[in-house]
């Protein structure tokens, strides 16, 4: 129990380790601007579509569930404020996340790993070279640049498939519905929303990589390292947007 | 012959358990070193240990009188262009192709134009005989290319000293004499090595000088003809097992 205790401290410890690294890797040369483009554009580009499709159906059932429950109390009328307002502060910021840590941060994590198992990550060091600034900095910043983007361009198709429903289900007009869609989405809520989903990506990039460096035990610990990625962003990303939630909340409303 | 490399009193332990205890020996400029020793006698560890891959506990690594086992990361990285390690494996960067892992190192430490790159590479290359594979990935290539190809990306920064992993371990007679081709032909140039193996023979055919690694010590250092003549039942059981 307490070398369990004590582990978990030393990982965190070893994973801040990694943030200031990577920190003096983003600010100082030599920089790997290659290497970041094809990340955004593996990482970016790569999930682009699969956040689409979530934004839009999530737009269309909220709409749906909320447009029939509100319905029922003469509500309907509150649904484009509701639904974008989910949608933009925590619906999509949360899934996009979730996804990227699913889909982005296990790779990342079995990718880095492997190359540590095959003695790639040492290679890069025997080469003079460091695997922070080579394989950390441009999946981090990578990363940091996609996801806010990605939950934004979500929230915004999401409330575009809201619209459809809202039109087609319960006869909303278009102009009634974007003028409650903009007079109910501040600025700071789009602003609170990427800034969580700053944090999210941090968290995603640098425990992926970390515990790719960590990989052992051969493709079996690549598996594992997969596993452990996506648990433990997943269970940090849902109990901070808590917090992060209610501090943006103290601090500007 | 001046003294290139020097280890000094080298102790390394993981988790309590004694790798090293206390291991000398130096590197003459120009000699390719033997590093013999039984499996689990850390040998790979030490070779490792040289450019600051693994951490020492105690002693000194002094390269041309500096001593670098107290450099830092960073430190290390300039030493790194200095004295190149092949890994056994080969380690290649399975995502790019055999031209660009051997370019890497000329990218990242030289400010040569992309021709000169690539004509320095197809250099390289043809020393190992690996020309025709510019293009390929290492996926598509056999251990023993895997390993000629580590040995061209060693050598692209034409380094002071080359520390060679296992590099004929694995490998038929044919790919042996291929991998055996390609360090005399380094040596030929003047590169100092060290050359951690399990194989006499080639041990025998490459090196000027062998150091054996005994229960964490030296238990032998000469040159091949003190190696082969030598009485000590521990070094005939390393012969005798030709």
């Amino acid at each position: 129990m307490i070398a369990n205790v004590k582990s978990q401290f030393q990982q965190t410890g070893e994973v801040f380790r990694l943030l200031q690294q990577s920190l003096y890797g983003i600010f100082t040369p030599p920089f790997y601007w290659g290497r970041l483009f094809e990340q955004i554009i593996h990482l970016g580009m790569g999930s682009l579509s699969i956040t689409l499709v979530i934004g839009f159906v999530t737009g269309l059932v909220m709409t749906l569930q909320f447009g029939y429950g509100l319905a029922k109390f003469g509500g309907t009328l509150y649904v484009p404020a509701i639904v974008s307002l989910s949608l933009v502060k925590e619906i999509c910021p949360i899934f996009t996340s979730l996804l990227i840590a699913g889909r982005i941060g296990s790779g990342m994590s079995a990718e880095i790993g492997a190359m540590q198992v095959t003695q790639q990550v040492d290679a890069i060091r025997a080469l003079g070279t460091s695997p922070i600034r080579v394989l950390v900095v441009p999946r981090l910043l990578a990363t940091l640049i996609s996801l806010p983007l990605l939950a934004t361009l979500s929230s915004f198709v999401g409330i575009l498939g809201g619209l459809i429903i809202a039109h087609t289900e319960f006869n909303m007009p278009v102009g009634f519905y974007i003028n409650k869609v903009l007079t109910t989405i501040k600025l700071v809520d789009v602003f609170g929303s990427m800034f969580k989903c700053f944090f999210f990506a941090m968290v995603i990039a640098l425990l992926a990589c970390y515990r790719g460096f960590k990989t052992s035990e051969g493709t079996q610990g690549v598996g594992t390292a997969a596993q452990w990625v996506v648990v433990r962003t997943s269970i940090i990303i849902l109990i901070s947007d808590f917090f992060l939630s209610k501090a943006i909340i103290l601090l500007f409303e | 012959m001046e003294s290139i490399l020097e280890v000094k009193n080298v102790f390394k332990s993981f988790e309590g358990k004694e790798v090293h205890r206390g291991v000398s020996f130096s590197l003459q400029e120009g000699e390719t070193l033997g590093l013999l020793g039984p499996s689990g006698t850390g040998k790979s560890v030490l070779l490792r240990s040289l450019i600051g891959l693994d951490v020492i506990d105690e002693g000194e690594i002094i390269y041309r009188g500096k001593r670098i086992d107290l450099y830092s990361e960073k430190q290390f990285c300039q030493v790194r262009t200095k004295i190149s390690y092949s890994f056994q494996n080969g380690a290649l960067f399975d995502s790019i192709s055999v031209f660009e892992n051997v370019a890497y190192p000329l990218f990242e430490h030289t400010k040569l134009k992309e021709h000169e790159v690539e004509k320095r590479v197809m250099e390289i290359l043809e020393v190992v005989n690996m020309a025709d594979a510019r293009d390929l990935k290492p996926s598509d290539l056999s251990g023993g290319m895997q390993k000629r190809v580590g040995l061209a990306r060693s050598m692209a920064l034409q380094p002071d000293i080359l520390l060679y992993d296992e590099p004929t371990a694995g490998l038929d007679p044919i790919n042996v004499e291929m991998v055996l081709e390609v360090m005399k032909k380094f040596k030929t140039k003047g590169y100092s090595g060290v050359f951690v193996t399990h194989d006499i023979p080639a041990a025998l055919k490459i090196c000027d000088r062998v150091v054996i690694l005994k229960q964490g010590k030296v238990g032998f250092m000469g040159t091949i003809s003190e190696f082969e003549n030598s009485n000590d039942p521990f070094v005939q059981s390393f012969l005798t097992g030709l």
